[in-house]
């Protein structure tokens, strides 16, 4: 076991040096840089800016070494833990990300618990009860859910929630809460703000897993162990827990790993609609004014964190089931 | 007795017909007892021919501004007037707005006294059909200046209706094309990996983890980003579909692979390769063609993925721009609280969106199901 994740972990050691290419790649695509567009906006307000003024910019971010060099510069700063400067906050991105980050985490885990309390009983029940009225209702909500975009979703909650109940939607905290320090109040507050993006960015998660449950559990439903099992007065209940859903749940630990970067993107459009203080709308906007530091280290970190999650996942499945065995 | 009997030979009849009907026609056997996933076939139906007939469909010219009507709820045809009376036409009336209602919350009242009969067949806004014919009869329409707005109509007073089914046109279609050349990379990609195997096979695998590593939504937001603003549209249609696909290949390709692998030692593989058959041969007539239907199956299911891509690439602004109408530039309109609240109806295209994707969704579970010859429905 030892030895596997070992070599695992050697093994992403390439793929992701591959990846950071391959990041750093992206953010020089569009055309032009930060500087550039900084400067139209200077001149849009009608201020002259000197030769000297752009040259020293353009030294300060290192925009005029060539490309390997720069992508040297920002593995090297990578590597001592400094994420490099975020040219559009004027702060560091470290300070940035961090910030944000603790959010997004209370949010993806409130919605991964959400989406599991409703999947996993909801998908039992459904295989057990297979084509009764409750297994169809759930099998339409889910191939609904599927098919809504999430930020459909949270709007339709908006609209919703201001027409029925008259309350605004979004963010994480009431306007007089918002600045201010923590308290049990605020605490409070937070919490009834924090279902509904929980159940927007779980949806899609709680829909898919809900029919992956249902189907695997059905699978293991028909073998003759299960036949074997009952026929040898094994309770049905003890025996569906025991068994076919030990192995069925698998799928639920497999995904267990996407939740690392799903942290920092999965929720990103609806954050934006919502207005979360998360990390999604910052990638966002980082993206779309060229802000290559910033938007290069999200990326880059969205892409280990999916290499760690699926080594993770893999790892927590092989305890889970003994079948598994690695070569 | 004898009647016992008739029954036993029709129904050896059928096993025999069952027995000797080709894969392609058992497979729409199974298909069509799926009843969902035919209903959902009806509806993708109804849906591309909207799209491909939106001109003549659509009452209104999608981009003109009918300054008096904007924000305007939805406006149904009606068929009792003010008095109670029933009308076999139906018919709308004209709107004013409620000036006391204030220049923000606006709202309309019907004005009775302007009466628009709504009729089929009549002569409405000119039209190019398909860039071959001119012409201006449109499906149905209340004349010049009726408030037939049956979705209501936008911050601009175009017709949300009308934009709608112009918007299926590239929605639609983007998915389609997407997934032609997701189609085309995966299946040369994978086929080459299975087939040779050994570097090749390495390194398209390594390619596919890289690509596989990086999360999809950022990366086509990187990639859309970098698409010039200045770009004519359809050239950044053309860009949103290749950024939408170079992603999406790995999934397939992984399949494909998989098959291909699996396939190369098999009896009829190898007795092909005796027999003196070329490679490309031995690849395109009788390795593909034997699980063509999960290759099928699998572009089927990948079409809504491209299709939620376009629309979320859209409502953030950096997929497809205004000139050009999609459901995801639609809904870009009902993007904060306000919008929301005051004009609701401005989310109907997001319906569209997901009434198209729950199609697509169960057709390709029908058809994955029907494909699988050892299900046992």
């Amino acid at each position: 076991m030892l030895k596997y994740i070992l070599r695992r972990v050697l093994m992403m050691i390439p793929t992701l040096l591959a990846i950071s290419v391959l990041v750093f790649t992206i953010i020089q695509l569009p055309p032009g840089d930060i500087i550039t567009s900084r400067l139209q906006e200077l001149e849009a307000e009608g201020q002259d800016v000197s030769e000297e003024q752009i040259t020293a910019l353009r030294e300060r971010y290192n925009l005029n070494d060539p490309l390997p060099v720069q992508y040297l510069k920002w593995m090297g700063g990578l590597l001592r833990g400094d994420m490099g400067y975020s040219m559009m906050y004027g702060q560091s991105v470290n300070s940035l990300i961090w910030e944000r980050l603790g959010y997004t985490l209370l949010i993806t885990i409130t919605a991964t618990l959400l989406s599991w309390l409703v999947a996993l009983p909801l998908g039992v029940y459904s295989a057990l009860r297979q084509y009764s009225a409750l297994d169809y209702l759930a099998t339409l909500a889910a191939l609904i859910g599927l098919a809504t975009p999430s930020f459909l979703l949270a709007l339709v909650l908006m609209y919703l929630g201001y027409e029925w109940f008259g309350i605004a939607v979004g963010g994480l905290f009431s306007p007089e809460y918002a600045g201010a320090p923590w308290s049990g109040a605020k605490l409070l507050d937070l919490l009834s703000h924090l279902w509904i993006p929980a159940l927007v960015v779980g949806m899609a998660g709680m829909a898919g897993l809900m029919r992956i449950m249902r189907a695997n559990l059905l699978d293991e439903l028909g073998k003759p162990y299960v036949m074997a099992a009952l026929a040898r007065g094994l309770s049905p209940v003890r025996l569906v827990i025991k068994y076919p859903m030990r192995i069925a749940i698998n799928p639920f630990i497999s995904t267990v790993g996407w939740l690392l970067p799903h942290l920092i993107s999965g929720s990103a459009i609806t954050s934006v609609v919502l207005s979360l203080p998360t990390t999604g709308p910052l990638l966002l906007e980082s993206l779309m004014n060229q802000d290559m530091y910033l938007a290069g280290s999200f990326l880059l970190m969205l892409s280990v964190l999916t290499v760690l999650g699926t080594l993770l996942s893999d790892i927590l499945l092989a305890v889970a089931d003994p079948r598994i065995r690695y070569e | 007795m004898s009647e016992l009997k008739t029954q036993d030979r029709e129904e050896s009849n059928v096993d025999q017909a069952l027995a000797f009907a080709s894969p392609r026609r058992l497979m729409w056997l199974r298909f069509r007892r799926h009843r969902l996933a035919v209903i959902g076939g009806g509806v993708l139906l109804l849906l591309y021919g909207a799209a491909a007939f939106c001109e003549f469909l659509a009452p209104h010219d999608p981009e003109q501004r009918h300054a008096n009507y904007v924000l305007c709820p939805p406006q149904g045809p009606r068929f009792i007037d003010s008095e109670g009376r029933f009308h076999l036409v139906p018919f709308v009336y004209g709107l004013r707005q409620n000036p006391e209602a204030g220049e923000w919350a606006r709202e309309y009242v019907a004005d009775s006294a302007r009466v628009y009969p709504v009729t089929f067949f009549t002569c409405g806004p000119r039209y190019e059909m398909w860039g071959l014919f001119e012409a201006d009869r449109h499906l149905f329409g209340a004349g010049e200046g009726a408030p037939l707005f049956l979705f209501g109509t936008d911050e601009l007073g175009r017709d949300l209706f009308s934009r709608i089914l112009y918007g299926a046109r590239i929605s639609l279609t983007i998915g389609l094309i997407g997934v032609g050349l997701t189609f085309f990379i995966g299946i040369l990609l994978g086929g080459l990996a299975g087939y040779y195997g050994g570097w090749t096979d390495i390194l398209v695998q390594r390619l596919i983890e890289i690509l596989m590593a990086v999360p999809q939504l950022p990366l086509w937001m990187s990639l859309s980003a970098a698409l010039p603003a200045y770009w004519p549209p359809l050239r950044i249609y053309f860009g949103v579909t290749i950024i939408l696909s170079l992603m999406g290949w790995t999934g397939l390709a992984r399949v494909v692979r998989g098959r291909f692998l699996s396939m190369r030692e098999e009896d009829f593989v190898i007795a092909a390769r005796l027999a003196g058959a070329g490679e490309i041969k031995i690849i395109f007539k009788h390795m593909l063609p034997s699980f063509m239907s999960h290759v099928i199956t699998a572009a089927t299911l990948a079409v809504p993925a491209m299709i939620l891509g376009e629309t979320a690439l859209s409502f953030l602004g950096i997929g497809l721009r205004a000139p050009v109408v999609s459901w995801g530039v639609l809904l870009q309109k009902a993007q904060n609280f306000q919008a929301v609240t005051m004009a609701p109806w401005l989310l109907l295209p997001g319906l569209f969106v997901v009434v198209t994707v729950l199609a697509f969704n169960v057709v390709g579970d029908g058809m994955r199901d029907a494909a699988d010859p050892y299900s046992a429905h």
